[in-house]
């Protein structure tokens, strides 16, 4: 009995036993998944609420580092870790009736997705450099794959090809940055370079060469500005309930990438570091709003929007304060729940038919008015309209921008804000103000995805009433003590 | 005992949360309507509507009752803390500028539900829904007494508005209100950066507005929050030249649409000149008064020479807006010029005041005619003046009423449309001549305008064969017009009521914008 509190204690334990679980769902995928088709889904969500009990049971375990100092346990990487759960299970429950209609073996899917879980949630954890490139690979392999699901389709195949390569390109350049890090600092250890950082001595030439590398993988892996090429062509290639993994719970794994790595490990090199994140994070939101305006198909315009949300993500990094970072954390949070939302509606929708165009959604109002509404709910909080969570997430980015004096920059964010509100209401006008053809049919939608999508875009609106409850948990992150063990 | 307990308990409680009942109530309404499947069954969608807003005009009663009109402080405070970790708080509370304006929000939402009863087939229970939430919005905003908790509300009218025009427009719906919508969205944006720079340094580190007043400033930050507040306000109120979207938006809406964006939505841009520019940027006010004076002077008469041109009733009434608006800046800055030349602080107060009954006044004048535009719309399918003509034959009663809702429009006393102007004319006279003789030109411009469109409307031949058999107001329309026209009325004969209730709170702003906060 105390052996086996022991192990639930050991702050590990839900990674191992999602990796357990995994293996186990690849074999009952293998030898009756054909057969049954719900059976692995149902393992797959089953697999994912144990990691997550077996998460929130750790709750209150102190800080600790483990494995010789290769992982970490804390504050932050229990709470990504719960919101990257909590997200993949929403995305599951979305894709469940959609795969049956794209005629793509489903558990194939599921497990990829498990795996890239996994991934997320060591990159999370990781305490030393091996640790965080180890992460970021077993997080974007699966993606790699699950972009080329459909084989039979060139689209997707392209986009995978874009993807794979470029990511592959972008995951040298980072390795090539830590590589640099590790060279100057003689430590793969996060904590402890960050000590020798701050005794001094290290070439200043190759600090910087490497923190640019560094910034290049991170802002590739989020998918800002200049390395955003294969956002837009994964977003419309990739299969819909494919896009609509990728575009949450990824993220986040991603942000943390950032914070492990900038505000952990490199804070004394912040006047490095700041300005070329300002410099990624304005040219994100400016290029990201300005080119989604005149798309045409919805899952590019949501890849443009997704490149200026993660613009104004790392804004709060740029500002460089506690409360900055909290709110690029509460930022992404709330931009990750908007995106789960807004591709779980397209995958809902898709069952009758494929949701690619603006056009497609014509009438939505008259055709499902609760749909409609969810949507409009999604879309106003994409543009930062209170009282919906968008708007208290960039109200706490403009204002811990404010507070370190950075109005410009603020300013700035707001005008691009305002110029991407067009394509949202863009949007909404074509599904409020248009009539559906005469000839569409009413829409099928699967009961539990329903419910699902409800409760998401509901949270948008409560969330926006209520933000105190999760900021305070996005700020106890940032502003407990035992923090690492420094 | 224990019933009177509970009555006791009851009404403590409704009292106590007056404001927040007034803002929840109608938002509770229109969940309600649309939960309830109003859309299936439109008749249970306007029962819920008229029974919200009834409730609300009855909370107004205790509101106006226990208003101290002596008190310059806010009343009816509540308190809360929203979000602890930027410092907001779900702050309410009002004063003598605030509640006239939310009693006028309830007030006209009833009418415009009263007024849709028949008019509107088309997603009822939506339509009653967004008219709702854009008075629990409204009042919210009038009543915010925190900086982010007025911005929130300010913001989310746009929501609601922004449906109504394009759901339930005319032909050229979608472009009008995409056009609202980024107009107004542009415009209020850079006014929550002055928010959040002023919250960021006062001494409170919160976003109280009264924790505002007091913060030295700066002139070089005094202009840039000046330029801030200016845009967002110009962009609601309108002023030239950010004033276009309002014709647009104006002349696409549904009737309701026009009434709430006459009456409600252009008074929040000019109750934000006196809630927030006047009094936390005095002195940027007092360096920028000229250039108010003479957008405002522009407004008067050049948009008055184009509402002359107009062939459209309601673009004509759209443009007589924004005129009537530009007198509403005209009243808010002539005060410096005026302590300048006579350092007579009454005059100041009633150029102030005139603003305040303008706003009040105007929003009955222009509520009016634009129910009356939409009900002859939706009669006759037109809104070209040259489609009607002798329409006072077959529908008296609305010939009539219109007259007198015009005669306000111009400004004629006895009418409420007649104080405000006369006060603040009057008061300008003490600063500037040549100011007031070219703001005295819209008497001659907006009775010109007016008058010449009911001329051509309601008198004349009947060219228009449907004219001549259509059917007078009836039933409900009749209601809407008798309360109009009691309000404007009464306001024009008897503005005591109005002018005691703003009284102390008017001389506090009065106070604040004659410091320095240099």
């Amino acid at each position: 009995m105390t052996t086996l509190q022991q192990l639930l204690q050991f702050p590990a334990i839900p990674e191992i036993a999602l990796l357990v679980m995994t293996c186990i769902i690849l074999l009952i995928d293998l030898f009756m998944g054909k057969k049954n088709n719900g059976l692995t889904y149902m393992a797959t969500q089953l697999s994912l609420l144990i990691t997550l009990a077996l998460l929130i049971q750790l709750h209150s375990i102190p800080s600790q580092l483990l494995f010789h100092q290769h992982y970490i346990w804390d504050l932050a990487a229990y709470f990504i870790k719960l919101c990257i759960l909590v997200f993949s299970l929403f995305a599951f429950v979305y894709a469940r009736d959609a795969m049956k209609t794209l005629r793509i073996h489903s558990g194939e899917y599921y497990l990829l997705g498990l795996f890239s879980i996994l991934g997320m949630m060591v990159l999370t954890s990781a305490n030393s450099l091996l640790t965080l490139y180890l992460g970021l690979e077993l997080l974007s392999f699966p993606l790699y794959a699950m972009v080329a699901l459909p084989r039979q389709s060139s689209l997707s195949a392209e986009a995978a090809m874009k993807y794979f390569i470029l990511g592959a390109l972008a995951s040298g350049l980072f390795l090539y940055g830590l590589s640099l890090l590790y060279g100057v600092t003689h430590s793969l250890i996060l904590p402890t370079i960050h000590q020798n950082l701050l005794m001094g001595g290290q070439s200043s030439a190759l600090l910087s060469t490497s923190l640019i590398f560094i910034l290049a993988g991170i802002a590739f892996k989020i998918g800002a500005a200049p390395f955003q090429f294969w956002v837009p062509d994964v977003y419309q290639g990739a299969p819909t309930p494919v896009t609509l993994f990728i575009s949450a719970a990824p993220k986040i794994a991603g942000l943390a990438l950032a914070i492990r790595l900038l505000v952990d490990t490199l804070p004394s090199l912040f006047t490095y570091w700041q300005p070329l994140l300002a410099i990624i994070a304005m040219l994100s939101f400016s290029l990201g709003n300005l080119v989604a305006i005149v798309q045409s198909n919805l899952k590019r315009m949501l890849a443009y929007s997704a490149i200026a949300h993660m613009g104004y993500g790392l804004l709060g990094l740029v500002a460089g304060t506690p409360m900055g970072y909290t709110m690029s954390l509460f930022y992404m949070l709330a931009y990750g729940l908007m995106a789960l939302a807004a591709f779980g509606l397209l995958v809902v929708m898709s069952k009758s038919g494929q949701i690619e165009h603006v056009n497609d959604l014509k009438g939505l109002n008259a055709r499902n008015s609760w749909l409609a509404l969810m949507m409009l709910l999604i879309l106003f909080s994409m543009a930062g309209i209170p009282p919906t969570v968008g708007f208290f997430a960039k109200l706490g980015i403009l204002e811990a921008l404010i507070s370190v004096n950075l109005l410009w920059i603020a300013t700035l964010a707001i005008i691009f804000a305002i110029i991407g509100a067009y394509y949202y209401i863009y949007v909404i006008k074509v599904m409020y103000f248009e009539e559906p053809e005469p000839t569409v049919t009413d829409l099928p939608v699967a009961n539990d995805a329903y419910l699902a999508l409800s409760i998401n875009a509901i949270l948008l609106l409560i969330l926006g009433l209520f933000p105190s409850q999760l900021i305070g948990l996005a700020k106890a992150v940032f502003f407990t003590i035992n923090h690492p063990v420094y | 005992m224990l019933l009177t307990l509970l009555i006791s308990q009851f009404s403590l409680f409704i009292h106590q949360h007056l404001l927040s009942l007034l803002i929840w109530l109608p938002v509770f309404g229109s969940v309600l309507a649309i939960a309830l499947n109003g859309d299936r069954y439109p008749q249970r969608a306007r029962v819920i509507a008229l029974i919200t807003s009834l409730i609300t005009l009855l909370l107004c009663i205790p509101l106006y009752l226990g208003f101290n009109p002596a008190l310059s402080s806010m009343q009816f405070q509540e308190n809360v803390s929203w979000i602890s970790a930027y410092r907001i708080n779900y702050a309410l509370g009002i004063d003598g500028v605030s509640l006239p304006l939310i009693i006028l929000t309830v007030f006209t939402t009833l009418l415009v539900i009263l007024a849709a009863w028949r008019s509107i087939h088309l997603r009822v229970a939506q339509y009653m829904a967004a008219f709702l939430l854009m008075q629990g919005m409204m009042i919210g905003t009038f009543a915010a007494t925190d900086s982010i908790l007025f911005y929130v509300f300010w913001e989310a009218i746009l929501i609601p508005m922004y449906l109504s025009i394009g759901v339930w427009g005319s032909d050229n719906r979608s472009y009008a209100s995409i056009k609202f919508f980024l107009y107004t969205f542009f415009g209020s944006a850079l006014m929550l950066i002055a928010l959040l720079y002023l919250g960021l340094h006062n001494p409170e580190h919160d976003f109280m507005i009264a924790h505002f007043y007091p913060i030295s400033l700066s002139m070089p930050e005094q202009v840039w929050i000046f330029v801030a507040f200016l845009i967002a306000f110009a962009v609601k109120i309108p002023m030239w030249p950010l004033h276009t979207w309002l014709p647009d938006a104006h002349t696409e809406a549904p009737a309701g649409g026009s009434v709430v964006l006459a009456a409600l939505m252009l008074k929040l841009g000019g109750y934000g000149f006196l809630r927030f520019t006047l009094p936390i940027v005095p002195d940027a006010s007092r360096l920028l008064d000229g250039l108010m004076i003479v957008l405002a002077l522009i407004a008067i008469v050049y948009i008055g020479l184009v509402a002359l041109a107009q062939v459209d009733m309601k673009r004509l009434i759209a443009y007589s807006s924004i005129a009537h608006m530009g007198f509403v800046v005209l009243g808010c800055f002539m005060l410096f010029a005026i302590m300048k030349q006579t350092h007579n602080e009454l005059m100041a107060y009633m150029s102030l005041e005139g603003a305040m009954v303008q706003m009040i006044s105007h929003a009955f004048s222009s509520g009016a005619m634009f129910l009356a535009v939409g009900m002859m719309a939706y009669r006759f399918r037109s809104r070209l003046i040259k489609d009607y003509g002798g329409l006072a034959t077959s529908m008296p009663l609305l010939a009539s009423f219109f007259m007198l809702f015009a005669m306000s429009n111009v400004g004629l006393p006895g009418t409420s449309g007649f104080v405000g102007e006369f006060m603040i004319i009057l008061s300008a006279m003490q600063a500037s001549f040549w100011i007031t003789a070219i703001a005295a030109t819209t008497l001659i411009l907006s009775a010109a305008y007016t008058l010449y469109m009911v001329k051509r409307v309601f008198f004349g031949e009947i060219t228009n064969p449907l004219v001549a058999k259509s059917s007078d107001i009836h039933g409900f329309e009749k209601l809407v017009f008798i309360l109009l026209a009691f309000a404007i009325i009464f306001i024009g004969i008897y503005p005591a009521p109005l002018l005691t209730i703003m009284h102390t709170s008017i001389n506090s702003i009065l106070y604040w914008s004659l410091q320095t906060k240099l």
